[in-house]
């Protein structure tokens, strides 16, 4: 019986204890009439060798394909260390740390953590992290409506820059909730938000989401369009990619006065790309409004003997506390790829990071310049970038896509659903991972592609 | 030691640290960061020492028996988390071609077949990223339902006052109003006032069966008809499904949507607070409007599919498929398991759980319900110590981490006073279960004769009893230097 210690000598025993003859006789609270004889439809148990085996299989299946997508996932290196250390069963196999002196080691872990977070993003305080992104997004402006004492109106602005599945994860978590998502509109030369079409009595606005860089990896006036947002009375929200705060001003200093809560995707920093997830999301926010941010949040405290400790701290705000009146449903967060993305940022350290964003950078520069050398291959927006850009090609892009798969390519993202206005488009990326060969050859086999 | 002390400015962690000539001279000044990142500088080994050590700070299942009740913290196989990382399946991006992914997508279409087979349900969505996000998932069902039909005065959810604190939340996200049903001294649902709950303005009642409790629903097909008779949906929160594989099935019970809790049921791994992970499963009437994507099949060919496929879904959860690497391991999980593994789930987690509870009534705790059988996890309340010695149920807890246990889980439900709700799970031995029983003894004789001993504890671990209020009013959420040391 797999992971079933018991001998049949230890469960008559037990049975003995309890009084009952059989295991059966434990269920006898449950109408009879609800009970199932077999779950037919399951196939039968694998030993480990076995299972081990189809795995294996269905793995080499799916190959390990050179990969110029971006948007939201991408393929850094990770040093080995990170999740040697971090699937030790001492933080793969522990829960949320509730007693707080018997888990110290993760506790610790999430205060190191908040501590690196806030520094990347210049802000004061970090929770202990959010399912992803996208979800990130959607609890920033949450937290933003109670937060805005002042506004009224629960309207938030979203650009198109943002990444569209952010934007679609965040209608599904706040339209129960009266908030109005409105977009705004980009420059089509640009692939920026249209600074000219921010309105001048925009009236009362709750929050404005402003990425850096954008879903096209090109980089915003962050400047000018935060203070538009605080001249308005509305709080700045920022979308970041962590990898690139390494280089890029951070949300904290964006303007006069700073984006007010940071948010992003924090699988660049020493997760895997496997299959969407588990990554985990970030976010930092500015001191006065820590009370009103959603899930865990671990604080340094003393002990009895004066001894510095950590534990869960503010739960006034959670729901096995609040309950109806929590800051959010959420509970069980994602401790494990927090562990991860620490040992990452330590292992790195700034100066590591800060080369990995301009190797990325660079890396993008270059694929940008082969690609464009060929005539079916065209830049779309003419801005500065970090490390993914849109391309147009002459050729439907969702065949052309297909064509590169065949050949164990992901040629990028198609833009087509999303952004129909252009054309063609695809969404490339290069990180510090891909070589000069591997953008040569990925330049040949699109060109071909297209041609073909 | 926080690992910005062990840092020196400086040091460079060469192995990592890519050589690199380009420039970012095509990025405006005014968007280029001005001062580096505080972020530690420390070498490879130091970082590696550093966090090896505080993991041996953590109480966890591979080092200790960890009866958190309605975690169910039984045993991570190994074999699943080494699977689950094979270089094939961590290299997938998740917006590649089906074509460059039809392994991995076998496994979950495989999984959604099983899990709707255990469940009872007619599909099965893996999208939501933790058990409160599958809850909310499936109240933005039911939501969606009502929607649908035009009936939109239904602006209520009824929810049992013994349910997780995520149930009230979550149907606040929905922007639902929340109304609270009693418990019964039986620990069942009190069916008088819920029949006098419901009426033309419930939306649906959220329920978990077993209860947090530790006790079945026995009523459960009267209430579901009550619920349905007046409109009504129900959600079921598979927070205690462990109790029931195999045996009786959500679906059967009459429940329209619910969530599992893998990370619980399937063994994924708790991590220190997550991952989770939490599909939903419905009946015919919800089909249209599971959360995307959805994983499908064509001749031999797999397919997500997305919002061109299923027009009415609730939406999305997550900027990619949940989470992903997780299922993977509830998977191989399952398959190892097989049918026949997945009904002595049941079969010997209640076993455990009946037998610990009698050993611990026979050593002279007091049952929160004496008169009923365990399902995986049972209540111990110690209110008897509390009043008669002021030892409570936090010095317990706390007691036993010093004896080498963690905790139960403490204060929940919140309507049982001075509780403890205990989860054995079926992965622990009968002698773990008889040491467990010892140690509590031992606490319950320290109680009575040294209460010093219990209400001072703990004193072997990395730290004694931490100051909350003072974290909470004198707030230090991080490190609070600027830069590393010179």
């Amino acid at each position: 019986m797999p992971f079933i210690p018991h001998t049949d000598y230890e469960v008559k025993e037990m049975l003995n204890a309890i009084g009952a003859d059989n295991i059966e006789e434990l269920f006898d609270e449950i109408p009879a009439e609800l009970k199932i004889s077999e779950l037919k439809n399951i196939p039968s148990q694998l030993t480990e060798m076995e299972i081990s085996r189809l795995m294996h299989e269905r793995a080499n299946q799916d190959n390990t394909p050179i990969c110029f997508a971006g948007g939201g996932a991408y393929d850094h290196h990770i040093p080995a260390a990170v999740w040697e250390i971090a699937t030790r069963g001492e933080f793969y196999s522990a829960y949320t740390p509730y007693q707080a002196e018997a888990s110290q080691g993760s506790l610790q872990v999430i205060y190191e953590y908040q501590s690196m977070i806030a520094n990347l993003t210049s802000l004061d305080a970090s929770n202990a992290s959010l399912y992803d992104g996208a979800s990130a997004l959607a609890e920033a402006t949450l937290m933003a409506v109670r937060a805005n004492r002042k506004s009224k109106s629960k309207r938030i602005l979203v650009p198109r820059t943002v990444n569209p599945v952010y934007r679609k994860v965040t209608h599904t978590l706040v339209k129960n909730q009266g908030i109005k998502l409105e977009e705004l509109n980009f420059d089509l030369q640009q692939g920026l938000i249209d600074m000219a079409s921010l309105p001048a009595e925009p009236g009362d606005i709750t929050a404005v989401v402003i990425p850096l860089p954008n879903y096209f990896g090109v980089l915003e006036n962050v400047d000018e369009l935060t203070d538009w947002a605080h001249k308005h009375g509305a709080l700045v929200i920022a979308v970041v990619n962590p990898i690139s705060l390494s280089i890029l001003t951070p949300p904290g200093e964006w303007g006069e006065k700073g984006a007010d809560i940071a948010c992003g995707e924090g699988q660049p920093l020493g997760i895997p790309m496997s299959s969407g997830g588990p990554y985990f999301g970030f976010l930092t926010c500015k001191q006065a409004l820590v009370r009103q941010m959603p899930g865990r949040i671990v604080g340094r405290t003393l002990d009895l003997d004066g001894k510095p400790g950590f534990t869960l701290t503010l739960q006034a705000r959670e729901q096995h506390i609040r309950r109806s009146k929590a800051t959010s449903n959420i509970c069980t967060n994602q401790g494990l790829m927090v562990t991860a993305a620490t040992i990452y940022m330590a292992i790195m350290g700034p100066d590591g990071l800060e080369k990995t964003a301009i190797a990325s950078h660079g890396n993008n520069k270059k694929m940008l310049e082969k690609l464009t050398s060929k005539k079916s291959i065209t830049r779309t927006f003419n801005q500065s970038f970090f490390h993914e850009s849109v391309i147009n090609i002459a050729a439907d892009n969702a065949s052309v896509l297909k064509k590169l798969a065949a050949n164990n390519i992901v040629g990028g993202i198609n833009l087509k659903s999303d952004y129909p206005e252009l054309g063609d488009a695809i969404l490339v990326c290069a990180t510090e991972k891909r070589t000069v060969k591997e953008i040569d050859f990925f330049t040949e086999q699109l060109a071909t592609a297209i041609a073909s | 030691m926080i690992i910005y002390e062990l840092a020196v400015k400086g040091r460079i962690n060469k192995a990592q640290n890519i050589s690199t000539t380009d420039t970012l001279n095509d990025i405006p000044q005014k968007l280029r960061r001005k001062k580096r990142a505080y972020l530690p500088e420390v070498s490879e080994l130091q970082a590696v020492r550093h966090y090896t050590q505080l993991s041996q700070k953590n109480f966890s299942i591979d080092t200790h028996f960890y009866p958190l009740g309605s975690c169910t913290m039984k045993y991570n196989p190994r074999a699943c988390n080494s699977l689950a990382m094979l270089p094939g399946f961590l290299a997938r991006h998740p917006q590649s071609d089906d074509s460059l992914g039809q392994g991995f997508l076998a496994c979950m279409h495989e999984l959604q077949d099983m899990l709707k087979e255990v469940t009872g349900m007619q599909a099965v969505s893996l999208a939501p990223m933790a058990g409160a996000q599958g809850e909310f998932a499936g109240i933005a069902m039911i939501r969606a339902y009502h929607d649908a039909r035009n009936d939109t005065a239904r602006n209520e959810i009824l929810i049992p006052d013994a349910a997780h604190g995520t149930n009230p939340a979550t149907a606040v996200m929905c922007g639902y109003r929340v109304k609270e049903i009693a418990t019964d001294k039986n620990g069942d649902v009190d069916f008088d006032a819920l029949k006098a709950a419901v009426g033309p303005q419930t939306a649906g009642l959220m329920l978990t069966n077993p209860s947090t409790l530790g006790v079945f629903e026995r009523r459960i097909k009267e209430i579901a008809a009550l619920v349905h008779a007046a409109g009504g949906l129900l959600y079921y929160d598979g927070a205690n499904l462990n109790a029931i594989l195999g045996k009786v099935r959500p679906g059967d019970m009459g429940f329209d949507v619910i969530h599992m809790n893998l990370h619980k049921t399937f063994s994924t791994p708790h991590g220190g607070g997550g991952p989770g992970s939490g599909p939903v499963g419905v009946n015919e009437r919800l089909l249209p409007y599971l959360p995307i994507p959805v994983v499908g099949k064509k001749g031999d060919t797999y397919r997500i599919f997305d919002e061109h496929d299923i027009p009415q879904t609730m939406g999305r959860l997550s900027a990619f498929a949940g989470n992903a690497g997780i299922l993977l391991r509830a998977y191989i999980y399952a398959r190892m398991l097989g049918k026949e593994g997945m009904v002595r789930i049941a079969e010997y987690s209640t076993l455990n759980a009946n037998y610990l509870m009698k050993m611990l009534e026979q050593a002279g705790f007091e049952l929160a319900f004496s008169n009923r059988r365990a399902t995986h996890e049972f209540i111990v309340t110690l209110k008897k110590q509390a009043k008669e010695l002021n030892v409570t149920t936090l010095d317990f807890a706390k007691r036993l981490l010093d004896l080498g246990y963690h905790a139960p889980t403490t204060y929940f439900p919140l309507l049982v006073p001075e509780c403890l709700l205990i989860e054995p799970t079926e992965t622990e031995t009968k002698d773990v279960l008889d040491a467990f029983v010892a140690a509590m003894t031992t606490i319950k004789k320290e109680a009575e004769q040294n209460p010093d001993k219990v209400t001072q504890a703990p004193e072997t671990m990395p730290v004694r009893r931490l100051d909350e209020v003072r974290a909470a009013k004198q707030l230090d959420l991080r490190w609070p230097a600027k830069e590393n040391n010179a």
